[in-house]
């Protein structure tokens, strides 16, 4: 027995490294598979308890400053063709005066994701859809090209794209004679990410942007518009955008 | 009870005929090469841009359906209200509506960004859409106008011709309402009035009477069948009520929009500031659409050619008033802050230039041709037209 003990390993502490060993091997994959499960799977799509909004603060968003829609661009390819009356803007900065006062203001317009959109209403085809957690979009695959969203929606946010597009961001896909709009970035929320104006302004310090859950009580859109008056553009139409405007 | 009037098909084998195909075959043709060099590069050969997105081809396409809706109207007159006059000329009225919806539908579809998805057209429907409840009853409105047209021809089914007929007549109010709405419900200053639902029914009535009673005189003049003084002079009062009411909905429309002040701005763009649609507004569809067509038709007694000029009259103040409304109301920009002024690299808060190209007033062309070509097919294939039109009416249908 005590030339056992003089061994370095015992029998037993053997046994428990093996076991431990074993343990191990079986049980990592399956934590791997809880982590995996715990994350959104594409096949499970989008919630309905989530509704994603956008918050501009007015006040922060300087006059002639575009990274916003400089990273719109970058982010899901739209390219200057040289012709600006077709090319497509998602999102563009609209200087405002009021003439009566005299103030300027500089606010950024996108598709609004209205809760009612009047571009979805009018799709003959159903290709303009809002999903479950309210990003409004199209679906390029059924899009035949009839420009009535564009003739509906009262934010100017949809185009057309009037000739052949060439190098285009896999991500997000898009074609001559469909519509298109601000996708809120769809890709990368589905990721967990921002939307690329987001990300851009609060990159560069303007903290103009605020994106995240409207439904969620503890999230910072959510608390703030609690907290702060916002408007929402063309507020008399009833199509409860979920994009808001501070300070206008 | 007299006889019956004899039906005749044209006569299709003089060279007059062919002719006349060969001249149809040269807008289709024009038509034809205009879609496919639109469909090859897209719609940035076209004149309409991001601001305005429906052009002439959709001026063109508009006015053709509600003159299709209109023409219907003396069949209808004849099968569902019983006015005796115009059941030897309801055949036509019933292939006339057929043909120039068909030339219109036609342009919207090849007009399309993506007009390879005809498919996806037809099978896909949004059933919130008011424009896909429309492509239904498009269809509803073709198959009942059809099968009315075949009960008035077959003998053993023209007691059955008013069931029928009641079901086209709905399916043209539900068709030329919703044509109207379509405008009335969208957010555009220029629109959003439900005025455009009455509005339209009379300019549907007014351009579909008059391009019947166009092509009523080329048929008959064609052949040399005669027209009685007596349907000459009903079709004379229809077009006249039908002139008079577009004219008063009109007047009644842009005074509503110029005196709420929300709309002011919007209605001294049409009436003053415009350019070439205020221009368009007073001259075309005002003037040479409703005044002038009105002081002809108003008179007891006019020749043949005094309601022809009419009928070519409102024809025109029709495509301007179609060109006044639809590119008119896109050019002027969409407001989203009230009171303020607004600008961007978008053409925010300005007024949007059009001017449109060749192709797409050839592929506008286009669908007034397919529809004079199924016309001149159709008379031709058929016997719809009576020989003598200066017969007393006969209770036939």
């Amino acid at each position: 027995m005590s030339a056992d003990a003089n061994d370095g390993i015992s029998r037993r502490g053997f046994l428990a490294i093996s076991a431990a060993t074993l343990g191990g091997v079986m049980l990592a994959p399956g934590i791997r598979l809880i982590e995996i499960a715990g994350a959104r799977a594409p096949a499970t799509g989008v919630s309905k308890q989530v509704r994603w909004g956008l918050l501009i603060d007015t006040n922060k968003c300087t006059p002639g400053c575009d990274d916003c829609v400089k990273a719109c661009a970058t982010e899901n390819g739209l390219k200057d063709t040289g012709h600006p009356r077709t090319d497509p803007q998602w999102i563009r900065k609209v200087e405002l005066k009021d003439m009566r006062t005299g103030r300027a203001s500089s606010v950024p317009v996108m598709c609004q994701h209205c809760e009612h959109p009047p571009c979805v209403d009018v799709c003959p085809t159903g290709a303009s859809f809002k999903r479950a957690d309210g990003i409004v979009l199209v679906d390029r695959h059924i899009c035949i090209g009839c420009r009535y969203c564009i003739m509906a929606c009262p934010y100017k946010a949809r185009s057309i794209v009037f000739e052949a597009i060439t190098d285009q961001n896999p991500d997000v896909p898009r074609g001559n004679g469909c519509a298109e709009g601000c996708t809120l970035c769809v890709h990368r929320v589905d990721r967990d990410e921002q939307p690329a104006c987001v990300e851009a302004c609060t990159k560069a310090g303007h903290n103009a942007m605020t994106f995240g859950d409207l439904n969620d009580p503890q999230s910072e859109i959510a608390q703030r518009v609690a907290k702060y008056a916002s408007t929402q553009i063309r507020a008399d139409l009833k199509l409860n955008p979920g994009v808001r405007y501070q300070g206008l | 009870m007299a006889e019956s009037l004899i039906f005749r098909e044209l006569a299709g084998t003089s060279r007059r005929y062919w002719g006349l195909l060969a001249l149809l075959a040269v807008p289709l043709a024009l038509a034809a090469f205009a879609y496919f060099y639109i469909e090859h590069y897209g719609h940035i050969v076209t004149g309409m841009d991001n601001q305005i997105v429906w052009g002439m081809p959709h001026v063109f396409a508009v006015f053709l359906v509600v003159a299709a809706t209109g023409a219907l109207n003396i069949a209808m007159a004849a099968s569902v209200f019983g006015k005796v006059i115009y059941r030897p000329v309801a055949p036509l009225s019933a292939l006339v509506s057929l043909a120039l919806l068909v030339g219109g539908l036609a342009l919207l579809m090849l007009d399309l960004g993506r007009s390879d998805r005809l498919i996806v057209a037809i099978t896909k429907l949004n059933p919130a859409s008011l424009f896909a409840r429309r492509v239904i009853f498009y269809d509803v409105f073709m198959v009942s106008v059809g099968v009315y047209l075949w009960f008035l021809l077959e003998r053993r089914m023209n007691r059955y011709v008013k069931p029928v007929a009641v079901i086209a007549f709905l399916s043209q109010l539900f068709l030329i309402t919703t044509t109207g709405l379509e405008f009335g419900f969208n957010f555009r200053a220029a629109y959003d009035s439900l005025l455009y639902a009455p509005m339209f029914i009379a300019f549907a009535s007014a351009y579909g009477t008059a391009m019947f009673v166009l092509i009523l005189f080329a048929v008959c003049g064609w052949e040399g069948r005669s027209v009685s003084e007596e349907l000459s002079g009903r079709l004379k009062n229809l077009l006249g009520m039908s002139v008079a009411a577009s004219l008063f909905l009109a007047v009644l429309f842009l005074s509503s929009k110029y005196e709420l002040l929300r709309s002011r701005d919007v209605a001294r763009f049409m009436l003053f500031d415009g350019g070439v649609y205020t221009a368009l507004l007073w001259l075309g569809q005002l003037a040479i659409g409703g005044v002038l067509p009105l002081a002809l038709l108003l008179r007891s007694r006019i020749s043949r050619a005094t309601l022809a000029a009419a009928c070519v009259l409102v024809v025109a103040g029709g495509l301007a008033q179609m060109y006044v409304t639809l590119i008119g109301g896109q050019a002027y920009p969409q407001i989203l802050f009230p009171g303020l002024i607004e600008s961007s690299s978008y053409f925010d808060g300005q007024i949007h230039p059009y001017t449109p190209t060749f192709v797409e007033i050839f592929l506008g062309l286009g669908g007034v041709a397919l529809a004079a070509a199924i016309l001149a097919v159709g008379l031709r294939a058929v016997a719809l037209l009576p020989e003598r039109l200066d017969q007393p009416a006969q209770p036939q249908a």
